[in-house]
């Protein structure tokens, strides 16, 4: 492990058995985890690299314990960490030797579902897919979509922002949530935002969603639900190489288009993609733009065909738009399939998120591939073209010596790449663990002090979840990120895109 | 007293540093009248004004807290661009021409117009910010790109704080494509759950209404209209208002408004003028407690509309010896709304908070957090009669 974490308090473990005993008696029967075997399972989270035992897990089923949990653990000076699926790629529900993990995960009902206000209320394990299967036999789905979807919880949604690859046109979870039930770490029960568009005075939900579990515990979420457009359709473009590509997606947005999603990869990504799920990609080109419109029947014809019309206006030599659900389905095969695909081609891979001006892009891609053959590696990239949002996956081999360190340096100096052309360190999976000591290169120590001093408003102590997102005093200058052995992830059977 | 005029964010470090006494921060002074009265020194920010940085391309402008709205609206506009949630310019609520208001006030004050319903409000279009804090401390937060999670969303918490936190100096928003063409249909006659019923069904629907508003009377007189608003390309407006039609069948016959009479129509729903009367009220709902609200205040003299689909119900009264204002609160908490006092003569204004309170360990959380930004109170006017 190359991050640190804040040193276990020993006289917290000292009362380790008493501890466990409080909370046996807030949440009675199965509710409370303390032997080694069972607690290895939240020992890590999607962050695989790094695995922590918590002291003790406690898994609440109402928000009276949840707030009698917080209130002990506030009194008593111990740490907690909350915890949804723990599909976190940034390391954000990783325990601590010496915290209580809180699992949400018994908070797996939807309460009230709204067609008329077009909301639904939902409890913070309820799955993000799961909102969607609510409500879609009446027409109706939750907008945003990250890729680990079938597991990550809304809870997990709200704590990290998530986002998803509809996003560009539909928003992140915070501009999809109207309102939490939140509990303070004195276990004060709180509300933020409701039903109405705006709340009376400070958005303090605003500051919530995002915070990556250090501001409170989310117990119930409100989000908004929408009508499932009636036609979506896709285009598969070929361009002779990222510029070109590039040039399309600002073309696309200069004519006034919003696409429902706009996804670039580059030819390494396009041949492993190719080679796992045969989607039907051109080998033979320098990137691949795949477009997605959305809305009634007319508007998709109308804007695939400008689309395509700016696609070989800007020089792509292949332009094809979906004529079937399935050939929809097809086009994005090879984009969904695109970090496992990259899995097989290399031992190890390491997952980067940072997101640029799109402006950027071609003297980006340009300065990865000299980054990399300076440090001997290849990279392939991913690009959710639309918002500027980067995912360069390292390729390395954990076994050959020095290519981990080697590797790491590398996503080192993308990520103040990132910065340097004017974008940031994370565009969708979060600060965590992993890049808590990157912050420097994006904000003064005026910046972080005064985002802090707001955490201290919500949680004095600071006994949720630290060790995240802020550097520490003392921190070490190496920093891990999304390791990938053998294709082995942490949850194999999640897609990641 | 003399207004203090920053040109520079160090000028204004200084100033803030420096201030021995409360300062108002004001753009345009365009939403003055708003709060309880007070002798806060004015901060004027209008010495801070122009583009920073627009590549239209990247869907994002920097500019300088103090440009002028109408300039930004002008310069976006001309690059086929705008900012999708409507903001708008105050001052013709209180009698003032238009033209003043600031990019900067109107983000601090969370103003947002009819497509706010589908599109967000000005927080969704906050991505990052300069401001200098209550500290006299330099604060850079969120970025200059769409997408970003680094750290915490504090631009959030700036949108809509009228300024309780900081003197904002550089402001980056994210913009989007202006639609090509608009198109406005219409149901004449229902009454307001009617209306609301169908404002419901065509936010509802797949055919992708971008704004839907009710008035029991147009501004022309021409009875109650209920009114359905499309944006996008003219394959997809006409396409789209078919598709409603169909769906809103049962809810009455739609017509299609001529488009010169419908934006004038929507210009008011968002400026509502024809409201004119001494005290007026801006309702924050869940849509579907509109109507009965509106039946409620208007057997007590109030005229009303409903815009957002049911969820901004705005109130006037003539006469505000119809009205009491610990009523209008009551009724709108017990329907999960607020209410904000956004008109209303002076007298009122020094007893009745302008914005809705909250309960108490919200207000003491809120109150925590304006302090981690401005310890000494130096943006603390007397305003909102909280504190």
């Amino acid at each position: 492990m190359t991050i640190q974490m804040p040193a276990p308090d020993q006289t917290v473990l000292a009362r380790r058995s008493e501890i466990v005993a409080a909370l046996a008696r807030i949440v009675p029967g199965e509710g409370v985890v303390s032997d080694e075997p069972s607690l290895r399972a939240f020992e890590s989270d999607g962050l695989t690299a790094y695995a922590q035992l918590p002291m003790v897990a406690v898994l609440p089923e109402t928000v009276s314990q949840v707030a009698a949990i917080l209130r002990y653990c506030s009194d008593n000076g111990i740490k907690v960490v909350p915890r949804g699926s723990g599909t976190s790629l940034s390391g954000g529900a990783l325990p601590l030797a010496d915290g209580v993990l809180l699992g949400m995960g018994r908070f797996n009902k939807v309460l009230r579902i709204d067609y008329a206000d077009r909301i639904a209320v939902v409890q913070p394990g309820v799955t993000n897919l799961a909102i969607t299967r609510a409500v879609e036999g009446e027409g109706f789905y939750y907008a945003p979509d990250p890729s680990s979807q079938i597991a990550c919880s809304i809870g997990g949604n709200v704590a990290e922002n998530a986002g998803g690859v509809h996003c560009l046109k539909y928003g992140l979870t915070t501009n999809n949530v109207l309102g939490v039930e939140l509990v303070l770490i004195d276990g004060t029960v709180l509300r933020l935002g409701g039903e109405a568009l705006e709340p009376a005075g400070l958005d303090l939900l605003g500051v919530v969603v995002g915070s990556e579990g250090l501001l409170g515990v989310v117990t119930e979420v409100t989000v908004r639900i929408l009508s499932k457009p009636a036609t979506a359709r896709a285009l598969l473009m070929g361009f002779p190489d990222a510029k070109s590509a590039g040039n399309a997606v600002a073309a696309v947005i200069g004519a006034g288009i919003v696409p429902a999603g706009m996804e670039m990869m580059d030819r390494p990504a396009i041949h492993a993609a190719e080679a796992f799920v045969h989607a039907g990609y051109p080998l033979d080109v320098g990137a691949l733009l795949i477009v997605e419109v959305d809305g009634p029947e007319a508007e998709c014809d109308h804007l695939a065909e400008v689309i395509g019309a700016i696609g070989r206006e800007n020089g792509a030599g292949l332009v094809r738009a979906s004529t079937s659900e399935a050939e929809r389905m097809a086009f994005w095969a090879g984009r969904k399939a695109a970090f496992p695909a990259v899995g097989r081609i290399s031992p190890d891979y390491y997952c980067m998120d940072g997101t640029i001006p799109r402006r950027q892009l071609a003297h980006v891609l340009a300065r990865i591939e000299q980054l990399g053959d300076e440090c001997g590696l290849k990279v392939a990239n991913v690009f959710h073209a639309g918002d500027g949002n980067l995912h360069p996956l390292i390729l390395y081999d954990r076994d050959k010596p020095g290519e981990l360190d080697a590797a790491e340096e590398f996503g080192n100096a993308i990520l103040r790449l990132c910065v340097e052309v004017g974008g940031v360190l994370t565009g969708e999976h979060g600060v965590g663990i992993e890049k808590r000591d990157l912050m420097g290169e994006m904000f003064t120590e005026t910046d972080l002090e005064q985002q802090q001093r707001v955490g201290r408003a919500f949680d004095p102590q600071a006994l949720l979840n630290p060790g995240k997102v802020f550097p520490m005093l003392h921190r070490c200058a190496e920093m891990g990120r999304v390791h990938v052995h053998n294709g082995q992830t942490r949850f194999p059977e999640l897609p990641r895109f | 007293m003399e207004a203090l005029r920053p040109t520079s964010v160090e000028d204004l470090c200084a100033i803030v540093a420096e201030s021995r006494e409360p300062l108002e921060i004001r753009g345009g002074g365009t939403k003055a009248l708003v709060g309880a009265p007070n002798a806060a020194r004015v901060l004027d920010m209008r010495g801070l004004a122009g583009v920073i940085d627009y590549d239209p391309a990247e869907l994002v402008i920097t500019l300088r807290a103090g440009t002028p709205l109408r300039k930004v609206t002008e310069l976006l506009a001309a690059n086929g661009q705008h900012l999708p949630f409507e903001p708008w310019d105050h001052a013709p609520l209180f009698s003032k021409p238009a033209g003043e208001a600031t990019i900067g006030g109107v983000i601090a004050a969370g103003v947002a117009g009819p497509r706010r319903v589908t599109a967000g409000g000005a927080r969704d279009h906050l991505l990052g910010l300069t401001a200098v804090t209550g500290r006299g401390e330099v604060l850079v937060a969120g970025a200059r790109v769409v997408k970003n999670v680094t750290g915490y969303d504090v631009p959030k918490l700036f949108a809509g704080s009228w300024g309780r936190l900081g003197a904002m100096a550089e402001l980056t928003l994210k913009v989007l494509p202006a639609p090509r063409e608009t198109a406005t249909l219409a149901i004449a006659g229902l009454g307001p759950r009617a209306a609301q019923a169908a404002m419901a069904a065509a936010l509802g629907s797949p055919h992708g209404v971008c704004s839907a508003a009710h008035l029991p009377q147009t501004f022309d007189r021409a009875g109650p209209h209920t009114l359905l608003r499309f944006a996008g390309f003219a394959p997809s407006v006409t396409a789209r208002c078919a598709g409603l039609e169909a769906t809103l069948a049962a809810h009455g016959a739609l017509i299609r408004l001529p488009e010169d009479y419908a934006d004038r129509l929507w210009a008011e729903i968002t400026v509502p003028v024809p409201l004119d009367g001494p005290v007026l009220w801006r309702l924050a709902l869940p849509p579907s407690e509109a109507p009965a609200l509106a039946e409620r205040f208007e057997a007590d003299g109030a005229r009303w509309f409903m815009d957002w689909g049911g969820g901004l119900l705005w109130l006037e009264w003539e006469d505000e010896a119809g009205m009491d204002p610990a009523e209008v609160r009551a009724v709108a908490e017990v329907a999960r709304g607020h209410a904000m006092l956004l008109r209303a003569p002076e007298a009122l204004r020094r007893s009745v908070p302008a914005q809705h309170s909250r309960l108490a360990a919200l207000m003491a959380l809120e109150g925590r957090v304006r302090a981690a930004f401005d310890p000494a109170g130096v943006f603390e006017t007397g305003r909102w009669l909280d504190v």
